[in-house]
């Protein structure tokens, strides 16, 4: 699956664009960046309900290429400055955090991890 | 390659700029074309440190020395100290404000990463003095 899968399944709206064609392997979803950065996982995809700079610089240290704000969540500018600077994807949905997840699982986006 | 000596300063107030220092550290790593699994495990147990310095401590400053084999880490701050530093290393254990657990830290979490991504995780911590944190990560070049 590559970024502009994700769009398409979660009908995803392109904030800040990135490179689309990113091969994204396994999905993380939670709204704890300390949880998100206690597994790494290689080429990911973050879904977030949180929207504060900080989600971006944890998908950078994760080397993460794309962040789906779920609920429809729009992110301020200094959000979208700090994703343009790193390359990242920025995407919001309507649909939310438990639907969102489930696309992807659905679509065959794994969590990375066996538990 | 002889060593390459990094400071860092870490503001106190501005949470939002919490983490420059380790992407600028990471960014210097995968210049010097380091393995992208130690650079990542650098960039992650810095990145938990200096949140935990503007959570706790007000900032303070990092020195960052790159070796051919290894990364060496020192943040210092000049915050509160740590009371107990068992309890503090337990997952889950956390005394940050809620507000902090609203921007999606104070989880318990932050000293655990560390320590799980780090070769070496030493602490010296003095009760209204401040705590240095020495991190040592292993880079296997090859």
């Amino acid at each position: 699956m590559v970024v502009k899968d994700i769009i398409d399944i979660l009908e995803g709206e392109i904030i800040c664009e990135g490179d689309l064609t990113k091969e994204i392997k396994t999905a993380c979803g939670s709204d704890m960046m300390s949880d998100v950065l206690a597994f790494v996982k290689d080429q990911s995809v973050l879904l977030t309900g949180l929207v504060n700079p900080q989600v971006v610089r944890t998908a950078e240290m994760m080397d993460m290429a794309c962040i789906v704000f779920v609920r429809g969540k729009d992110p301020d500018q200094s959000i979208i400055n700090l994703a343009e600077q790193r390359d990242i994807t920025l995407l919001k949905t309507k649909y939310r955090m438990f639907t969102a997840c489930g696309l992807l699982y659905s679509n065959g986006l794994s969590g990375g991890t066996k538990v | 390659m002889s060593a390459i000596h990094l400071h860092y300063e870490v503001s106190g107030d501005d949470f939002t700029r919490a983490g420059e220092a380790s992407g600028s550290v990471k960014k210097r790593l995968k210049s010097l074309g380091f393995d992208p699994d130690a650079i990542r495990r650098v960039a992650i147990a810095m990145y938990e440190a200096e949140i935990n310095m503007v959570i706790h401590a007000e900032g303070g400053y990092c020195d960052v020395d790159i070796y051919p084999d290894k990364v060496e880490i020192l943040l210092a701050d000049k915050g509160p100290g740590i009371p107990d530093v068992d309890k503090a290393m337990q997952e889950g254990f956390s005394t940050a404000p809620d507000n902090v657990r609203n921007l999606g830290f104070g989880a318990g979490m932050g000293l655990p990463n560390i320590k799980k991504y780090t070769d070496e995780m030493r602490i010296e911590t003095t009760i209204g003095v401040g705590t240095n944190l020495y991190l040592t990560v292993n880079v296997n070049n090859n």
